[in-house]
């Protein structure tokens, strides 16, 4: 196959009209995968003969009528799948094969997906750039001299080189909407207690989401309601449902604390421009003010690593998993920085202070919200386009700030939906994200697709 | 500002199970040192009468009922599936007392 279709739509038309089949599908990603994987590093592991026995079963029944039917997914290596080696990017289990699936990754499956591989990532989702993976850098298929932005660096490089059709990754602090970002992609960072991470590597607990990359609002939207809900294996999963209002008048909140010193100058004109074409169409806009949300990425790195020093402990060699010498420098960055802010004489100055400084980002945000009767904020994703490989690896602090406009949706709990909005004079992707209130969801898609029809946004791929 | 010693390293170290090699200890050091720094920038935020925050769900004890469902049980066979290291379908762990002399 030549011309892969771009969405789940043009891909399922394609199976019921009979223009080619699943097993043609699975031979188009696995030609490109075999034509650039090796050059930008994208899957970790290829589960090949899986793909081809679930596309035999997808033609025999021809029917097509699953929401992800033919649907050829990647999932960040961050994800438990049975029988196929999880390595969370992670040399600590390099050989590691688990005896059971991620409840995102079952449901992905019976929604009748066809599993392609394990996408590489940041080695335990730490990092804002893909090149803290034990198993070396993602390259951006945009241009291979950049990041294609972390922790799921592979999720986002592999729609972008064409190598599937969705992809799942985990956001902890951006993590999913940085490599949407830079890959020309949207993305939804869940609600906190929307989508169960049960199976899912864990980093920092009281903050990683699990949600899905694509090339269109719909997709995401579709991914979405087939992963969320409760499985009765995450308890911080309810079934509280998307508010789907029947409003269709919005209106906006620009932080003013968010386009300061320090933002590209080509993103803020970018945005600008996304907030004319929105009003537009009828949206409105509002400035607010969020004072706190400058702390964020500073009480964000103290609660992270704190939750990863407790997560990690569980490697230690005994029931999977390699020694614990085996974890690369950043996992032992954090690991210890974690064992700092929770150790005596520090925890009342670092981890409690933070987790009080959290409380008072989220009521600045509830307030804000409710205050003004606004249904979300907008954002920059980043403060910079993707930057090139190397730039930023040998200072860690410079790499966490790259973080900063992930932290606040992180620390709140709330939904960002990121959503490419142009190229830069570099010829790479720029975006930006819709914050919303917990569990708003559809109002996040409302908006994105407003915008998306309003600029006649097309999916695009790199390779 | 705060400036962590190797003391400091060495016991955050300890701390986390994990053994630090001379160089790894001399790239740690300063790149801790100015994270801590860095972070250290919360103690200008008041916080008086603010409750911290530990999770944003609202949810407390959640819980299932305590029955066997044979599905989502591993056998023993799968839950060794992780290591070479088992002994008469065990696992197999370094001991932790010592013969009494």
């Amino acid at each position: 196959m030549n011309d892969l279709p771009l969405t789940i739509k043009e891909t399922q038309e394609g199976l019921k009209s009979k223009a080619f089949s699943a097993v043609e599908l699975v031979d188009g990603y696995l030609s490109q995968i075999n034509k650039y994987n090796k050059e930008y590093n994208i899957f970790l592991t290829i589960s090949e003969e899986k793909a081809y026995t679930k596309a035999k079963e997808l033609d025999k029944i021809g029917k097509f009528d699953e929401p992800l039917s033919g649907v050829a997914v990647a999932y960040k290596d961050i994800f438990l799948t049975k029988s196929v080696r999880t390595t969370a990017g992670s040399k600590i289990l390099e050989s590691y094969v688990p005896a059971y699936s991620a409840t995102c990754v079952k449901r992905i499956e019976n929604a009748g997906a066809i599993s392609l591989g394990k996408l590489n990532c940041d080695a335990f989702a730490h990092g804002s750039s893909g090149e803290n993976s034990d198993y070396g850098p993602t390259l951006n298929p945009w241009n291979k001299n950049y990041i294609p932005g972390g922790s799921s660096s592979g999720s986002g490089a592999t729609l972008s080189a064409n190598m599937s059709l969705i992809s799942t990754g985990t956001d902890t602090c951006g993590s999913i909407r940085l490599p949407a970002n830079y890959n020309y992609l949207v993305s939804l960072k869940p609600t906190y207690g929307a989508v169960s991470r049960y199976g899912v590597i864990a980093m920092a607990s009281s903050i990683d989401t699990v949600g899905p990359i694509a090339r269109t609002v719909e997709d995401v939207q579709t991914v979405f309601d087939v992963i969320k809900g409760e499985d009765g294996f995450d308890g911080t999963v309810t079934n509280k449902k998307s508010k789907d209002m029947t409003k269709s008048k919005f209106k906006i909140g620009i932080p003013k604390e968010f386009f300061v010193d320090g933002l590209d100058s080509e993103i803020v004109k970018n945005i600008e421009q996304a907030r004319k074409v929105l009003e537009k169409e009828g949206v409105e806009f509002v400035e607010v003010s969020l004072p706190s949300t400058k702390y964020g990425i500073s009480v964000y790195y103290i609660i992270q690593p704190a939750e990863v020093s407790s997560n990690l402990g569980r490697f230690d060699g005994i029931r999977y998993g390699g020694n614990r010498d085996k974890f690369g420098e950043e996992a032992k960055r954090r690991i210890m920085l974690g064992s700092y802010v929770l150790s005596a004489g520090f925890y009342d100055a670092y981890y409690n202070k933070a987790m009080r400084v959290r409380s008072k980002i989220i009521s600045e945000v509830d307030d804000v919200f409710a205050g003004n009767g606004i249904d979300a904020l907008l954002a920059p994703v980043a403060p910079t386009p993707p930057f090139k490989l190397g730039d930023k690896v040998d200072d860690p602090l410079s790499m966490y700030l790259t973080d900063v406009y992930a932290a606040t949706a992180n620390l709140c709990g709330i939904p960002s939906l990121a959503l490419p909005s142009g190229f830069s004079k570099n010829k790479l992707p720029l975006g930006f994200q819709l914050m919303g209130k917990r569990f708003s969801e559809n109002t996040l898609f409302k908006i994105g697709k407003i915008y998306h029809k309003a600029i006649d946004y097309k999916p695009k791929v790199a390779l | 500002m705060t400036k962590l010693n190797k003391k400091d390293v060495i016991h955050v170290a300890k701390l986390s199970n994990l053994v630090l090699s001379d160089t790894e200890m001399k790239k740690f050091l300063p790149q801790l040192s100015k994270i801590v720094d860095f972070i250290g920038q919360l103690s200008e935020v008041n916080v008086k009468d603010v409750e911290p925050t530990s999770q944003t769900t609202g949810l407390t004890n959640v819980l299932r009922e305590d029955k066997i469902i044979s599905e989502n049980i591993l056998t023993q066979e799968q839950a060794l599936s992780g290591t070479d290291n088992t002994f008469n379908g065990l696992f197999k762990v370094s001991a932790i007392l010592e013969n009494r002399t």
